[in-house]
């Protein structure tokens, strides 16, 4: 256990401290966000009702940016041959890592969302639901994202394959997110229901892809 | 001959080299009368003469289905066994069912532009159906990307298998979001709802399709291991030519 919590202090030490890894992905966020007034206008009422679909889109994004930093730096360094070397299993391993990942680059998405929220005119009594969605869902993201950087890292050069591989797994979190983060906002469909289904997809998803992560990673480095 | 003997490449070969043929003429005899049974069958009394789209439509929107389950299997005997012909089987039906999906959607939306007065509509079947589309080019683009075969049928073969337990979730996730098309109408429970006189050349169609898929699977696979073939061959000429 130790040498988990060992690993994900690591992990969110190099994702803080060095190539500002977490910084970005919350910049790019902001960026994404900034953007779409200017594609769609500046009619507030327009905004306000896309608004939770835009924090949504815009997490999602930027959660895949930093996706392929995961692992495949620790590939170039060899860091990842030691840790399939120690006793601990590799899919602890991985999980861990994403959990670090999970911290340094969506934690910070979930709580610059508010501030986005306010930029799009979304009633501030829904603030708190939306940024509830975003932290009971972006683990899911994050933890599909760890299957597609496990296997880019397999084939060696599938940098730009991971978002191809990637996105069309996270339709069903999006579908949640945005459907509880909405029914706060317009109603009348109750909350509980789009968010419960929303966690369920985050610890499924917690479950299965440090297993298919190890798996390819296994495959691909043999 | 025991079954596991066709598991050799080489059985295999002559194996396929004696069935396609078969299967080949009996895919075109199916399509025959299929075809004739669908032109002859009465048109609907909403839908007129487009309801014959269905004869083409409703196969091919099976096998998309069905063929992801077959490279599931296919990525079992990858990844359990490591079995090179489960690699190949799984490698050959990616592409053919990709345009089977494909031809199920642009036959849906040319039906649907009479039917609802749009091509597309993001209505929860056929938004699904594009998804699965989407993870069929994945997969493809996944064996692009591999240089080494043996390890792309690996990888691919995890990503086949998230996928088949993520195509469900994806499949009831879109349903939930929105639903607007006709419920399933011939597999559900109880008997079916669509009139015999329409349902027999559809079923005959099914069968058409699937001869279809079966004979294109057979010589993609064919061509597959004569392709691996001459790889080991040229890489072998190019190591005697360095040594």
């Amino acid at each position: 256990m130790s040498a988990l919590a060992a690993l994900y202090w690591r992990d969110l030490r190099l994702a803080v401290r060095a190539g500002g890894g977490a910084a970005i992905a919350a910049l790019f966020f902001l960026i994404v966000v900034a953007l779409v007034p200017f594609a769609v206008g500046p009619d507030l009422a327009l905004l306000s009702r896309i608004g939770p679909a835009i924090l949504w889109l815009g997490a999602l994004l930027a959660s895949l940016l930093t996706l392929d930093r995961l692992i495949a730096v620790d590939a170039e360094d060899g860091s990842l041959d030691l840790l399939m070397m120690t006793p601990m299993p590799l899919e602890a391993a991985l999980a861990a890592k994403a959990l670090a990942h999970w911290t340094s680059t969506c934690l910070p998405l979930v709580i610059l969302s508010p501030v986005l929220a306010l930029l799009l005119n979304v009633e501030f009594s829904a603030m708190p639901a939306i940024a509830l969605t975003l932290a009971a869902g972006t683990p899911a993201l994050t933890f599909i994202g760890l299957i597609g950087a496990a296997l880019s890292v397999a084939l060696r050069r599938g940098g730009v394959l991971l978002a191809v591989l990637v996105l069309p797994f996270t339709i069903p979190v999006l579908i949640f997110g945005v459907a509880a983060a909405n029914a706060v906002i317009v109603g009348p469909a109750p909350f509980g229901p789009p968010f419960t289904i929303l966690c369920a997809l985050s610890l499924a998803s917690a479950v299965i892809a440090p297993v298919a992560a190890a798996a390819a990673i296994r495959h691909g480095l043999e | 001959m025991p079954i596991s003997d066709f598991a050799n490449p080489s059985k295999f070969l002559t194996l396929v080299s004696r069935v396609l043929p078969w299967l080949a003429v009996a895919a075109v005899i199916a399509f025959a009368i299929g075809l004739t049974q669908a032109m002859q069958a009465p048109d609907d009394y909403q839908q007129g003469a487009t309801v014959k789209i269905m004869y083409l439509h409703v196969p091919s929107a099976w096998l998309s289905m069905g063929i992801w389950a077959v490279m599931s299997i296919a990525a079992l005997g990858t990844l359990v066994w490591r079995h090179p012909l489960a690699d190949v089987a799984g490698k050959a039906a990616a592409p053919i069912g990709a345009a089977f999906t494909l031809i199920c959607l642009i036959t849906g939306s040319l039906w649907g532009r009479p039917m609802w007065g749009t091509y597309w509509v993001w209505d929860a079947r056929l938004t699904s159906v594009f998804v699965l589309f989407l993870m069929y080019l994945g997969v493809i683009a996944l064996y692009w990307t591999a240089e080494e075969p043996s390890r792309a049928a690996r990888l691919a073969a995890i990503l086949t298998l998230v996928g088949a337990i993520n195509l469900p979730v994806v499949k009831f996730s879109v349903d939930w979001w929105n639903t607007l098309h006709q419920p399933a109408s011939v597999i559900r429970m109880g008997a079916p709802t669509i009139d015999p006189s329409l349902l027999k050349p559809l079923l005959m169609m099914a069968v058409a399709y699937f001869l279809l898929f079966a004979a294109l699977h057979l010589a993609a696979m064919r061509n597959e291991i004569l392709r691996r073939r001459v790889r080991t061959l040229r890489l072998m000429q190019a190591n005697e030519a360095a040594s």
